[in-house]
């Protein structure tokens, strides 16, 4: 027994062969390969073969130095909550790991109490370092997260409904009462968005610099928040809903209405992408997954579903209420109802999402926004009595990039950086359900099949059938003409269609020619064909 | 129970002192920049219109010909001196850098016509429509001695007088002889007076020579009967001969693949031969909308340089079917002569207007030492214009180019007249029995014939 034991702390001590870290890199340099590499076999053009060959093996280096400088030059670790024994970790208190971490950890647990100005709505800008708290009574104020000092408050004394940063943390909108509003970090008011109306819920798009707007007639709004024109004004329809989600991986704008459908919408069309019935109720909250693929929605259908959005299908489907969702940086789901708070977690990466923790607050308090801040294992929470915020070890993403977004930066970099976010801004164009589509090659389309071809034909001709004719003044609106025009209307549908079929007749008879000729007709009979001019 | 959470300590990730550089943490994950290629497209279209907006090629004119300028020549062993001839018989070495004057060679009667130096930069050849050759030793000029005021003039250190005027003259490559053309080829040494060898191929008179850079005994010439003949100094006769629909302006040897040869067509085409196989051009480049009077290779061998009658100057890949660049401007006329500088990264025209123009050989290149990070962003720049430069939006911003009015109308109306071209034989070969009308591609249809 006890050599066993000793043998087990030998391995366990060995330092990793080679063979062990490679392996390792190898399954890092998946994520930096973004995909799989092209098919080079298919390819007939030699040079073009060579010359992506060395392009491919070029992404691999890179790929490969990128998982190098992840294993070894990353300066931290991303936390962990593990259960031992019989514990379970949704059992473990916020107070007990308050003691098990170190002092600057255990401050970011706070409670904020603020009963008179209600319900809070929060925002963190992208670093995480900056927090805009909105009460629904008219409070809203900026708060430095590592300081932990209040950077300007003020009372706008009319109804707040949400607040969100612009791309950095000197400007924020507020949607009050009537309209929303831009204000600079010091509380000045720069803008009043009269043309937006009562808004409800606000989101910006950080790389297309958009302001995202849905008010209280169900129309959503864009609007450049750099040249100030309105890119999209677009109603939506399904009546008046407070749950919008940016899917932060493609821009594209989602909403969550009351018949249970979840529509998704692009600037550039008035039309949603995509409509889906999610739930048998009114939808209550919406969340996306940084990497894009799993969409959380909850509804009052006492659901929550977790869908893949490559295919558009359920990958699971919970029990339980939830007023609020949030996906954090490494994939951890908070589910807010009440004052009962509850993350799950993926284990397993077969997202097949479980209990992960769970914090309830003082009774009475109602959860109205989970946001988990980035870049650290800290949930915000709004609520009806002012904001907390508690410990999720494992949410944020450890290592931060100074370029993207840093907690650490100074005025200077912060102007370098908003410069060079404006000469990148992406045109409204760029938002779509397959962001990765950019700069590739349309395929190749492939003639369509005689029964698609039929389809076709039978969709255009039941078209024109049941086209309306207006109606004409007397004299000009006789029976006989009305059925005249509807036969023309008919012809015209149907010419392309037999033009083509005639053509391609033509073709087939003149290619059938081709092959007689080509064929040796016996001696005696060759006379009789038809001479080939001479050349 | 074992828990840790994201801690970090402010000092560990800011600066202690104000003098101490930021510290600059990475993460690659793809996850934390969300759209990068929509990001990186936006990039590449920003580039392209950089690149247009730092499109500014003229750096400068030099003037000081009283005539046309009718040949240049670059001193091999010199990067800023060139040597240019007019009309009126004026020879002048010019300081590329300071733009000016070097000294001037007084002494030819009537137009200068060839201009050539010999390898090591020492002698320069200069011959005429006044029938002689002169041959002058270049002085060693140090920049301070080239001043506005004294510019000196030199004595030709010999004169050969010989029958008929001269149209052209280059230099062998590293060796003591040179080749003058005019009603025939001679060749020439530096001690004679008397040509050492005379080659005749017809009757008419030869307008251009150029000696192979790789293969020092053999040598091009064009006539104005429409031919290209190939010489071998080696042998008694010349080897072969090509005659085309139009007359060949000038032609210049690729110095990368000395095998390979341009020629300036009277028609504004280019047509690049590979020497073992006239039959066919390797490539045809076309854009100009007149007679293409002279062709300069890159010492890169990658891209030459074409000036034309159209009074524009163009670039062109030594593959590319159409120019990549075109120069102009209001006051640049008929262009005669052109060079690229001998790091390839200048052009020189010189045109009808007696000036000679400087210019980039890439237009929007930064001149001047470029530190390291702005190199770096260069280089990123073209990585990614590289990367989408099939796409419609990037293609279309880098390939436009302003023209010049009678520029844009003639191109307008030559392809209005190919396309016209085009259709009636289309027709004339749809409506005839097959196989009796054949089509020639354009890379052969321009030739006539080739004699060996």
């Amino acid at each position: 027994m006890g050599k066993t034991e000793e043998n087990d702390a030998l391995t366990k001590n060995k330092p990793p062969t080679e063979k062990d870290i490679l392996a390792e890199l190898e399954l890092k340099m998946k994520k930096y390969l973004r995909g799989e590499s092209a098919n080079l076999e298919v390819l007939k053009d030699k040079k073009l073969k060579g010359q992506l060959a060395v392009k491919e093996q070029l992404y691999g280096k890179s790929a490969q130095a990128a998982a190098k400088a992840e294993k070894w030059l990353m300066p931290s670790e991303g936390g962990y909550l593990e259960a031992e024994g019989l514990e379970k970790t949704w059992r473990i208190k916020q107070e007990t790991i308050a003691h098990e971490v170190d002092i600057s950890s255990s401050r970011k647990q706070y409670d904020i109490i603020l009963p008179e100005l209600g319900p809070y709505t929060l925002d963190f800008t992208s670093s995480g370092r900056y927090m805009a708290v909105g009460g629904r009574k008219g409070h809203l104020g900026i708060v430095d997260m590592i300081n932990l000092s209040l950077i300007r408050e003020l009372q706008v004394r009319e109804t707040v409904r949400d607040v969100v940063f612009l791309h950095n943390e000197l400007f924020f909108a507020a949607a009050q009462k009537k309209y929303p509003y831009i204000y600079n970090r010091e509380g000045t008011e720069l803008h009043c968005l009269k043309e937006h109306g009562p808004v409800l819920r606000l989101q910006f798009l950080k790389n297309h610099f958009l302001l995202a707007t849905l008010n209280k007639f169900g129309q959503l709004r864009y609007q450049d928040v750099t040249m100030g024109s309105m890119v999209g004004n677009f109603r939506t329809g399904l009546g008046r809903t407070d749950v919008m989600q940016v899917n932060p991986f493609n821009g594209v704008v989602s909403l969550g209405h009351s018949g249970g459908t979840v529509t998704m919408w692009k600037p550039t069309s008035s039309a949603p992408l995509i409509k889906m019935l999610c739930h048998q109720g009114p939808v209550s909250a919406l969340a996306f997954h940084s990497n894009g693929h799993l969409m959380a929605t909850a509804g009052k259908d006492k659901k929550v579903k977790l869908w893949d959005l490559r295919k558009f299908e359920v990958l699971q489907t919970l029990p339980g209420h939830a007023n609020t969702l949030d996906f954090s940086q490494k994939g951890l789901l908070a589910c807010g109802n009440g004052s009962l708070i509850q993350v799950l977690r993926d284990v397993s990466g077969t997202q097949n999402y479980s209990r992960y923790m769970t914090h309830s607050m003082v009774k009475g308090y109602q959860v109205g926004k989970l946001i988990f801040r980035p870049y650290e294992d800290v949930l915000g929470i709004g609520h009806s009595t002012g904001w907390s915020s508690i410990l999720i070890p494992g949410a944020g993403e450890p290592n931060f990039d100074s370029w993207v977004a840093n907690p650490f930066e100074t005025s200077k970099q912060r102007r370098e950086k908003e410069i060079r976010a404006l000469l990148d801004k992406l045109p409204p164009e760029t938002i779509m359900l397959n962001p990765s589509k950019i700069g590739t090659v349309k395929p190749k389309r492939e003639k369509p099949t005689k029964q698609e071809r039929e389809a076709e034909v039978e969709a255009a001709v039941e078209a024109a059938k049941g086209m309306k004719l207006k109606k004409k003044t007397k004299g000009r609106n006789k029976p006989g003409k009305r059925v005249q025009k509807k036969q023309e209307a008919l012809s015209r549908v149907k010419r392309p269609y037999l033009e083509q079929k005639i053509q391609e007749e033509e073709n087939m008879s003149r290619k059938k020619q081709k092959t007689s000729e080509g064929v040796e007709l016996p001696k005696s009979l060759q006379r009789f064909a038809r001479k080939k001019a001479s050349s | 129970m074992k828990v840790k959470v994201i801690s970090r300590s402010v000092d560990e990730f800011t600066r202690e002192r104000s003098q101490d550089l930021q510290r600059v943490f990475r993460n690659y994950d793809p996850s934390l920049r969300p759209q990068e290629k929509a990001v990186e497209y936006v990039r590449a279209l920003n580039a392209v219109k950089l690149d247009k907006i730092f499109a500014r090629p003229f750096i400068g004119a030099l003037d000081g010909h009283i005539d046309a300028i009718s040949c240049m020549t670059k001193n091999p062993s010199q990067l800023k001196g060139i040597f240019s001839g007019s009309m009126d018989g004026d020879i002048r070495l010019w300081d590329l850098a300071s733009r000016q004057t070097v000294c001037q060679f007084p002494g030819h009667q009537g137009a200068v016509r060839g201009l050539t130096a010999s390898t090591d930069g020492k002698v320069l050849v200069s011959c005429g429509t006044d029938a002689c050759i002169r041959l002058w030793n270049v002085p060693n000029t140090s920049p301070v001695e080239s001043d506005n005021s004294t510019k000196s003039t030199v004595e030709p250190a010999s004169v050969f007088v010989w029958k008929n005027a001269f149209w052209g003259v280059d230099h062998q490559w590293d060796g003591e002889l040179f080749a003058t053309v005019g009603a025939q080829v001679d060749i020439w040494n530096h001690n004679r007076s008397q040509p050492i060898n005379s080659f005749e191929w017809g009757t008419d008179t030869v307008i251009s020579v150029r000696f192979n850079p790789g293969e020092p005994n053999i040598l091009a010439t064009s006539a104005s009967d429409r031919s290209i003949i190939l010489y071998d100094l080696r042998m008694a006769s010349p080897v072969r001969k090509m005659i085309m629909m139009t007359k060949t302006n000038s032609l210049c040897w690729n110095p990368m693949e000395p095998i390979n040869f341009t020629a300036a067509n009277e028609d504004g085409n280019c047509y690049s031969y590979d020497t073992r196989k006239l039959d066919e051009a390797k490539c045809v480049h076309k854009d100009h909308v007149s007679a293409v009077m002279d062709i300069d290779y890159s010492p890169t061998g990658r891209e030459f340089v074409t000036g034309s009658y159209d009074r524009t100057v163009r670039l062109f890949q030594y593959n590319g079917g159409h120019s990549k660049e075109i120069y102009h401007t209001k006051r640049m006329q008929r262009v005669f002569c052109v060079k690229f500088s001998g790091d390839g990264s200048y052009v020189i025209s010189g045109s009808d207007d007696t000036n000679l123009r400087i210019w980039k050989a890439k237009a929007s290149e930064q001149l001047g030492v470029i530190l390291p990070r702005e190199r770096k962003k260069h280089d990123y720049h073209e990585a990614v214009k590289k990367r989408y430069k099939h796409l419609p939006e990037v293609n279309r911003i880098a390939r436009h180019r302003h023209l010049p009015r009678p520029i844009f109308k003639a191109s307008a109306l030559l392809r209005v007249m190919t396309d016209a071209k085009k259709r009636k034989e289309d027709k004339r070969k749809a409506h005839s029995a097959p196989g009796s009308i054949t089509t020639q591609p354009l890379r052969r249809r321009r030739i006539i014939k080739e004699v060996e």
